[in-house]
């Protein structure tokens, strides 16, 4: 539950469909803005959409991408046909941006605006913990360069909304006198749409002035998830698409629909399956410390995985969770061994001895993997009856055959990190 | 109310906490206790939902009332020294209730513990709080303790970790974190490399928390009491950079030992979201790294990693300790609170005879069971009302004659017309407004010695007298001796020639069917006598179903256990059970054709007063 951030069409589509409730109905945008998707029909587009075979077109993925037109994903000034078969030529294709690769499977479809770069203009709104800034350039577009140096900021107080006259004295003054009033009244309108449908981020660059109207070219934004059972409705059943790059693998999968099913929380990311260390934390602030200390010790190459259970999952799920990450861990041998971390902070009310009965059975039914495999087990835990939990466990280990050390709150919480990657102390 | 700004806390604080969490009161409370504070940390409750009243809870090894009120300005007016409010409402309403506590001049701090409260809303309430000059905790937290003076909600988990994380009494460490999950982990850590905690605050895992790290260090820096500051930060905001700058500024000047987690967020290729709202790094300024690295610049302590966290403050701690800045003080005697009965049983240090036993069904485990059987197998075996009864009854699933049988009875005994005691009850009760259930009781008791209580009354006097070894003849004069009406022998109407079809269908089926009948025969060698006499002094109904049962319970439990069942009543229940359907039938009967009250009428009524001298 956070920021997160929305497609360029469903960010275009809320600014038509509302922005005019927002000014009186001064500003219209029309609604010309096609999503296609992995399964979209795109023979069957121009039967719903009659615009598209009648006007110029743009197309350019919509999936978080920053810089496209950089990066040669964008077609400008094309025909359906042209529209067509570049879609076809990329989508479900991976592609490289900057250092992540991802696969396309989104595209925006629009109609291609002609203009000068004199009607381009820069306009952000961001929320700050006092306030909201609104952030305008006079000279917008593909070649804004360090617009947090250039632009022209206007600090909105919490709680209040910008008047049209404040915008023109503060944000306005490098544009041509004529138009002042119009983009006053557009920059009004889009704080007070910002402000009550709960974005956090807007940035539209560039927006164009043709004639008496105004339409934004490029749009990244973002929205306050938390406040979906305020302003749900008016976003209109949007989907928050994932950051561009981040395709889940099988097991990844398996564990966030895991997730899905239980009320408690199962995460798990995996890093390198190849590393030598791999960690099965309790609670969501320890896990990150736990990846922290790996890192910080230097073994980040050797981090398998990060991934945290907490919310007090029953034993199925727990058995579940440990039995997919034993299972990647024993995939693939290493002369050199493995390290499993088991650990957790002191619980608030979670019984310890409880949450090891899943693990255990996972460690059980893979005691001769992990012979094979070289694993070194490490359990760190306190809080309700740890002292029995742990107790179980180090019994566990001298059944398994396989190495367990484990320590309680006596020992510092990532000692057993330290332990197992630099021979302990 | 705390007299000092810098105090929010004291141990003569006392809060509101709203909404009804009686788990979080007690422990609230056995915190109390256990730090010797002479009154409860909670005032009252306020339940929005409930109404006015009171709630008990343990004090130490007594239990006291706490008072509940349905609004938050009638629990301010009566708990005037009431100057925190604990705010459990969920994220949807934390707001609202938020801002009505804002109206209550008294209150100074509000701990919000929702996690999903809207940023926009949050922000607001935080510049609204601030301009009114008051306190907001969280959103999105465990709350915070004053070791040994106050704790917020459930904070530092159970009593035995309380007690082993020295919180029961104050030390000189002021501690400020975004986690609350993590804030039991670092009470502990503080434990054991200082003197313990002063006070400890999680402002919760939002991206804009009612109050920021850096005003709790500053409120900390301003306690005497508080000689060093120890803060944990997290990847992602700005917040952190706020400390630098008071560092820098020397607002700071009590030693600071922190850190910032995330340092591992450059293992991820793409943007992770970590566990709390806030925790992701929009640009690198906001990457741990880059906090770490700021803040050892701007003077703080900062540890490797957090691996020698526990290590750094233990080094501060000495330096302090041997600069007699902090005089280490003597250990207070613990105070012991009692254990939670329910806690003793789970750990098997307590036992007690039960007060109530049940050996006949179990609602405990996954399936509900009747006897040794889930209810799912219930219905695989298709056992039918018959079968559940004789296990509920008769603690046996008995063979499926007899569990035929049994329907029958209650097939047969379901209704005998409007006219019979029972049913007329019923009828003239419906008729008077009276709802089920007092309609079908006010019929049910009229059951007894004269009206359906024959099937038991039969069954007991034909099993005595065939058991004692009576002829038919002996007990019919021992009866007429006595001046007794043999019950289960005699009809209104039917008889000889007339037979009941219900006598019929009964009898016929015991005899094809049971595996003996002895006292069956026995009782139509009595009616042989007994219809000599009178042609209407048959075996009736009631008679039959009584002695049928009498046979089917003797050959298929033993004798002993047949005749206490008998004994106890049991054929009377097959009677009450029957006729319940057919009672409940003349009600709904009576409700659909709208029948109203009835008078029986003064002409069918012999008024024979005394007359006037």
């Amino acid at each position: 539950m956070a920021q997160k951030a929305i497609r360029e069409a469903d960010g275009k589509r809320m600014i038509a469909r509302l922005l005019k409730d927002y000014t009186n109905g001064k500003y219209t945008i029309d609604d010309t803005f096609v999503t296609v998707g992995p399964d979209t029909d795109l023979k069957k587009l121009p039967a719903t959409y009659k615009w598209l075979t009648k006007e110029k077109l743009v197309v350019k993925p919509d999936q978080l991408i920053k810089r496209r037109g950089k990066s040669k994903l964008l077609l400008l000034n094309a025909t359906w046909a042209d529209v067509e078969s570049w879609i076809k030529e990329r989508m479900s294709k991976p592609v490289t941006v900057g250092t992540v690769t991802g696969i396309l499977d989104h595209f925006i479809v629009e109609p291609f605006v002609p203009h000068n770069e004199t009607d381009e203009y820069y306009l952000a709104i961001l929320s700050e913990r006092d306030g909201d800034q609104i952030l305008f350039h006079h000279q917008g577009g593909v070649n804004v360069g360090d617009i947090d140096s250039k632009a022209a900021r206007m600090k909105v107080p919490i709680g209040t909304l910008p008047a049209a006259a404040d915008i023109e004295k503060q944000l306005l003054s490098n544009v041509p006198k004529e138009r002042r009033f119009l983009i006053a009244g557009f920059i009004e309108g889009m704080f007070k749409f910002y402000a009550d449908l709960n974005y956090t981020y807007l940035e539209i660059n560039p927006f164009v002035v043709s004639k008496d109207r105004i339409i934004p070219l490029d749009l990244a934004a973002k929205l306050d998830d938390t406040a979906e059972f305020v302003s749900g409705k008016k976003w209109g059943g949007i989907k928050f698409p994932s950051p561009f790059g981040r395709m889940l693998s099988k097991e990844e999968a398996y564990i966030a629909d895991l997730d899905s099913k239980t009320g408690a929380s199962l995460k798990l990311t995996i890093i390198n399956p190849e590393g030598r260390v791999w960690t099965m934390v309790a609670g969501g602030g320890a896990s990150v410390i736990y990846a922290d200390t790996i890192t910080d010790l230097g073994f980040m190459n050797e981090m398998a995985n990060y991934g945290e259970y907490s919310g007090d999952p029953n034993e199925e799920f727990t058995y579940l969770y440990a039995r997919a990450i034993l299972d990647l861990m024993t995939r693939k041998k290493n002369p050199r061994g493995k390290f499993l971390l088991i650990g957790g902070g002191i619980a608030n009310f979670t019984d310890v001895a409880n949450t090891f009965k899943g693990i255990m059975r996972a460690l059980q039914e893979y005691k001769e993997k992990l012979k094979e495999n070289k694993v070194k087990i490490y359990v760190r835990r306190g809080g309700p009856n740890y002292k029995e939990g742990l107790r179980v466990m180090r019994e566990l280990g001298e059944q398994l055959g396989v190495p367990i050390e484990v320590y309680g709150p006596e020992t510092h919480m990532t000692r057993i990190v330290s332990m197992a990657l630099k021979g302990g102390k | 109310m705390a007299g000092k700004e810098y105090l929010l806390f004291t141990k003569d604080t006392q809060s509101f906490i709203y909404n009804m969490q009686t788990n979080a009161v007690q422990r609230m409370l056995d915190f109390d206790y256990a730090s010797g504070r002479k009154t409860p940390s909670v005032a009252a409750v306020i339940n929005p939902t409930g109404a006015d009243g009171f709630q008990k809870f343990f004090f130490g090894p007594k239990e006291i009332l706490v008072p509940v009120y349905k609004s938050m300005k009638n629990a301010a007016s009566r708990h005037k020294n009431v100057d925190v409010m604990i705010n459990f409402a969920s994220f949807r309403s934390a707001a609202a209730s938020t801002e009505e506590a804002f109206g209550i001049p008294q209150i100074r701090t509000i701990v919000i513990i929702a996690e999903g409260v809207p940023e926009r809303r949050m922000r607001e309430l935080t510049a609204k709080a601030k301009q009114l000059n008051k306190v907001i905790i969280g959103p999105a937290t465990v709350g915070g303790i004053v070791a040994g003076a106050f704790k917020i909600g459930n904070t530092g988990g159970t009593i035995e970790n309380i007690m082993d994380s020295k919180l029961n009494r104050p030390g000189s460490v002021g501690f400020v974190s975004k986690s609350g999950g993590l804030s039991n982990e670092a009470y502990n850590i503080v434990a054991q490399n200082t003197d313990g905690l002063y006070e400890g605050i999680a402002i919760g895992g939002d991206r804009y928390p009612g109050s920021t790290l850096l005003e709790h260090l500053l409120r900390f820096e301003k306690n005497p009491e508080i000689k060093m500051l120890v803060c944990l930060g997290e990847v992602g905001g700005s917040d952190e950079y706020t400390i630098v700058e008071a560092l820098k500024k020397k607002q700071i000047t009590k030693p600071l030992v922190m850190w910032v987690t995330g340092t591992c967020s450059k293992a991820f290729k793409t943007e992770v979201q970590f566990g709390h709202a806030g925790a992701k790094a929009g640009s690198d300024a906001e990457t741990a790294d880059a906090k770490n690295a700021a803040l050892k610049a701007a003077g703080a302590v900062v540890p490797n990693s957090f691996d020698d966290y526990g290590e750094k403050i233990g080094m501060v701690y000495k330096d302090l300790v041997k600069k007699k800045i902090i005089a280490p003080r003597p250990e207070p005697a613990a105070i012991k609170i009692p254990m939670d009965y329910n806690t003793a049983v789970k750990a098997k240090l307590v036992r007690r005879p039960a007060n109530f036993i049940s050996t006949i069904s179990d609602d405990r485990g996954e399936e509900l069971i009747y006897g040794n059987m889930p209810i799912s197998e219930v219905f695989q075996k298709d056992i039918g009302i018959g079968g559940v009864l004789s296990i509920l009854w008769f603690k046996k699933l008995l063979p499926g004659y007899a569990t035929k049988f049994i329907e029958m009875a209650i097939m047969v005994t379901a209704d005998h017309g409007p006219a019979v005691s029972g049913a007329h009850n019923t009828i003239v009760a419906t008729r008077a407004g009276k709802d089920l259930i007092s309609s079908l009781v006010s019929g049910m008791l009229t059951i007894g010695p004269r009206f359906g209580g024959a099937i038991d009354g039969a069954a007991q006097m034909f099993s005595e007298a065939y058991d004692s070894g009576k002829t038919p003849a002996q007990f019919i004069e021992d009866m007429k001796v006595k001046g007794v009406n043999i019950q289960g022998i005699g009809h209104l109407v039917k008889s000889v020639h007339n037979p009941d079809m219900r006598v019929t269908i009964i009898s016929s089926y015991a005899k094809k069917h049971f595996k003996s009948t002895p006292l069956l025969d026995y009782a139509r060698e009595v009616e042989k006598i007994t219809t000599s006499k009178r042609d209407n002094l048959i075996l009736n109904v009631d008679g039959c179903i009584g002695i049928c049962f009498v046979d089917l319970l003797r050959s298929e439990l033993t004798k002993q256990e047949a005749d206490e069942y008998i004994k106890m009543g049991a054929l009377n229940g097959l009677f009450v059970l029957g006729r319940s359907i057919g009672l409940i039938g003349h009600y709904l009967d009576q409700k659909r054709l709208k029948q109203g009250l009835y008078r029986h009428p003064w002409d069918d009524i012999a008024y024979m007063l005394p007359e006037k001298e």
